[in-house]
C-alpha cells in the first residue's frame, strides 16, 4: 500500500441546509491517510456541520461527500449522559465496538485516565470525560478520526499532552484526522492542512500559507500569526491523573 | 387456593415482566414514558377493533399501536408542535376514540374495567402462549438490535457517525414497544401498562451502577411486582393491574431507603 495519498474522504462543493438556512456550503477538500486536516473559524461558521457531513450524521443538500472508509471514530463536541442511565467508563469504551479489556486499559492509559475505568461517566469532570472520549475513539483503531474540539475543559499541561498524543496517533496509526480546534498554536505547528471556515471556505492550505492569507488575518487578527510554534512545557517528571508525581 | 386461573395469571404475568424489564430500562433512558403511554392508550382502539371483527386481541392491539407509533414518528418530524403536546394530543384522542367506539358497540358486552385495569380471570392458555412466544420474539429482536439501540441512546450522533444505524434500531424499538403493549394488555390493562415498564426500571436505577445490572434488577423487580400484585389481587379481590403497579411502587419506595445508599457509596 502506498502511504499517505489514499483518500479517506472527499468533499466536493458540499453543503447542508437546515431550518431554512445554509449551515455551511461550497465545501471542497480531501483527507488522506496520515494527514491532519484542521477546521478553524468563528462560532457558527459551520465547522461541526462540516464534520457531521463527513460522518453521515447530516445528509448533504448539495454537492457530494465521498467516504472510502467505514472505520471511523468520532469525538463529539458535547455529550450529555442522562442520570437514568448508569454508565461506567468501561461500558462507554465498548459503545460501538467489542474491544478487549487490554485494549481499553491501553487507550485509557494513553490519555491518562486508566484509573477511572469503573467510575460512572456522569461523575467525571469535564476534562476527565474529554480524555475518556479521546481514548474511546483511539481504541477503535480508526482509519478516519474526527475530533470536535477534543481538549475543551482539559487543564493546560493535559492539553499539550493530548495534542501531542493526537499528533502521535496520526503517525502511529497512519489514520487521517479531521480536527476542529480553536488552538491556533497547535493548528499552525502540527497540522498538515488548514481550512478556514466562515459559512464557506475562506481560505485553505498549509498553515504558513493560511497564516499569510488576508481572509485569515481578517477573521483572526494580526497577532495570531506571530506565534507559530507550539509551546512545549517540559518537566523532569510527569503527573499521574490524581496529581501525584510519577517517575 | 391455587385455582387454575391463578396459576395461568402467574405464568402470564411473569412472562410479561421478563419482557418489560429490559424494554422499561430503554423507555426510561430514552425518555419515552409519555410515548409508551400514548401507545398503550391507543391499544384500547385495538381492542375495540378486535371485538368488532372478532380477531385476536393481541394481534389487533399490536397492529393499531404499531400504526400509531409510526404515525407519531412521522408526525414528530413534520409538525412544529412540541413533542409532549403531540403525544398528549394523540394519547388522549386515541383513548377517547376507543371509549366512544366502545359506547357505540352496543351489541357486544364489554368488561370496561377489565380493559382499562387488567383482569386476571380472563387469562387463557392461548394468552399464555401468545405472551411467551411474543415475549421471546421481542427479546430476540431486542438482543439483535441492542448494541445499536444502546449506542443511539447514549448519543445519537456518535452512533450515526460510527456506523451503528440508529434510525433503523429506533424504528424497530418502537415496533417492539407496540408488541409489549399487545402482550401485556390483558394482565395490566390499557391505563397502567407504562407503569410496569417504568416503575421496576426506576427502582432498578436506584440500586445499580451499570446498565446490565439495571436490566437484571428491573426484570427481578417486575417479576416480584407481578407475584406480589397477583397474590394481593386474589386476596383482596382488587383489579390485577393496579395491584401489580402498587406492588411495584412499594418496591420502588423500598429502593429509596437509606440503607441501600451505603452500598452505592462503597463502590
Amino acid at each position: 500500500m502506498t502511504e499517505n495519498n489514499i483518500s479517506l474522504v472527499k468533499l466536493d462543493n458540499a453543503g447542508v441546509y437546515k431550518s431554512s438556512k445554509w449551515l455551511v456550503r461550497g465545501v471542497s477538500f480531501e483527507i488522506s491517510k496520515g494527514q491532519i486536516v484542521t477546521l478553524i473559524g468563528p462560532n457558527g461558521s459551520g465547522k461541526t456541520s462540516t464534520a457531521k457531513m463527513i460522518l453521515n450524521i447530516f445528509q448533504t443538500n448539495e454537492g457530494i461527500v465521498k467516504r472510502n472508509t467505514e472505520k471511523v471514530a468520532y469525538v463529539p463536541q458535547k455529550i450529555n449522559i442522562d442520570w437514568t442511565l448508569p454508565l461506567r467508563v468501561v461500558d462507554f469504551m465498548r459503545l460501538t465496538n467489542n474491544i478487549s479489556h487490554a485494549q481499553i486499559i491501553e487507550s485509557l492509559t494513553l490519555t491518562g485516565v486508566e484509573k477511572l475505568l469503573n467510575n460512572e461517566i456522569r461523575n467525571l469532570s469535564g476534562g476527565e470525560f474529554q480524555r475518556v472520549l479521546i481514548a474511546r475513539a483511539i481504541a477503535k483503531d480508526p482509519e478516519l478520526l474526527v475530533l470536535d474540539e477534543p481538549v475543551q475543559g482539559v487543564d493546560f499541561n493535559g492539553e499539550i499532552a493530548l495534542y501531542n498524543l493526537i499528533k502521535n496517533i496520526s503517525d502511529k496509526l497512519n489514520c487521517g484526522i479531521l480536527l476542529i480546534s480553536h488552538d491556533i498554536h497547535f493548528v499552525m505547528s502540527a497540522t498538515d492542512h488548514v481550512i478556514c471556515l466562515n459559512g464557506h471556505i475562506c481560505c485553505s492550505g498549509t498553515p504558513s500559507a493560511v497564516a499569510k492569507n488576508p481572509a485569515y488575518i481578517k477573521l483572526f487578527g494580526e497577532h495570531t500569526t506571530s506565534t507559530l510554534s507550539l509551546y512545549e512545557h517540559h518537566h523532569d517528571h510527569s503527573h499521574t491523573h490524581d496529581g501525584s508525581i510519577s517517575r | 387456593m391455587f385455582d387454575d386461573f391463578f396459576i395461568r395469571a402467574l405464568i402470564a404475568g411473569i412472562g410479561v415482566a421478563i419482557v418489560t424489564g429490559p424494554l422499561g430500562c430503554m423507555v426510561i433512558w430514552r425518555r419515552l414514558s409519555y410515548f409508551g403511554d400514548t401507545l398503550s392508550h391507543s391499544a384500547l382502539l385495538g381492542v375495540t377493533i378486535a371485538y368488532s371483527f372478532s380477531i385476536n386481541i393481541s394481534l389487533s392491539v399490536f397492529i393499531v399501536s404499531g400504526v400509531i407509533a409510526l404515525l407519531l414518528l412521522s408526525l414528530q418530524k413534520r409538525t412544529k408542535l412540541p413533542g409532549d403536546a403531540l403525544l398528549g394530543l394523540l394519547s388522549h384522542s386515541t383513548l377517547a376514540v376507543g371509549l366512544v367506539i366502545i359506547g357505540l358497540l352496543t351489541s357486544i358486552r364489554f368488561d370496561l374495567m377489565g380493559l382499562l385495569f387488567g383482569d386476571i380471570l380472563s387469562v387463557t392458555i392461548e394468552d399464555i402462549f401468545i405472551i411467551w412466544l411474543g415475549g421471546l420474539i421481542i427479546l430476540g429482536v431486542l438482543y439483535f438490535i441492542w448494541k445499536s439501540l444502546f449506542a443511539a441512546t447514549v448519543n445519537y450522533d456518535l452512533a450515526a457517525a460510527e456506523g451503528m444505524k440508529p434510525d433503523s434500531s429506533n424504528f424497530i424499538f418502537t415496533i417492539l414497544l407496540a408488541g409489549v403493549i399487545a402482550i401485556a394488555i390483558k394482565m395490566i390493562g390499557v391505563l397502567l401498562i407504562t407503569g410496569l415498564l417504568l416503575i421496576p426500571a426506576a427502582m432498578a436505577r436506584n440500586l445499580s451502577s451499570n446498565p446490565h445490572q439495571m436490566i437484571a434488577l428491573s426484570v427481578i423487580g417486575g417479576i416480584l411486582s407481578v407475584i406480589i400484585g397477583l397474590f394481593s389481587s386474589l386476596e383482596f379481590n382488587t383489579a390485577s393491574g393496579p395491584s401489580i403497579i402498587v406492588a411495584a411502587l412499594v418496591l420502588f419506595i423500598l429502593s429509596l431507603l437509606p440503607f441501600k445508599r451505603s452500598s452505592a457509596l462503597q463502590r
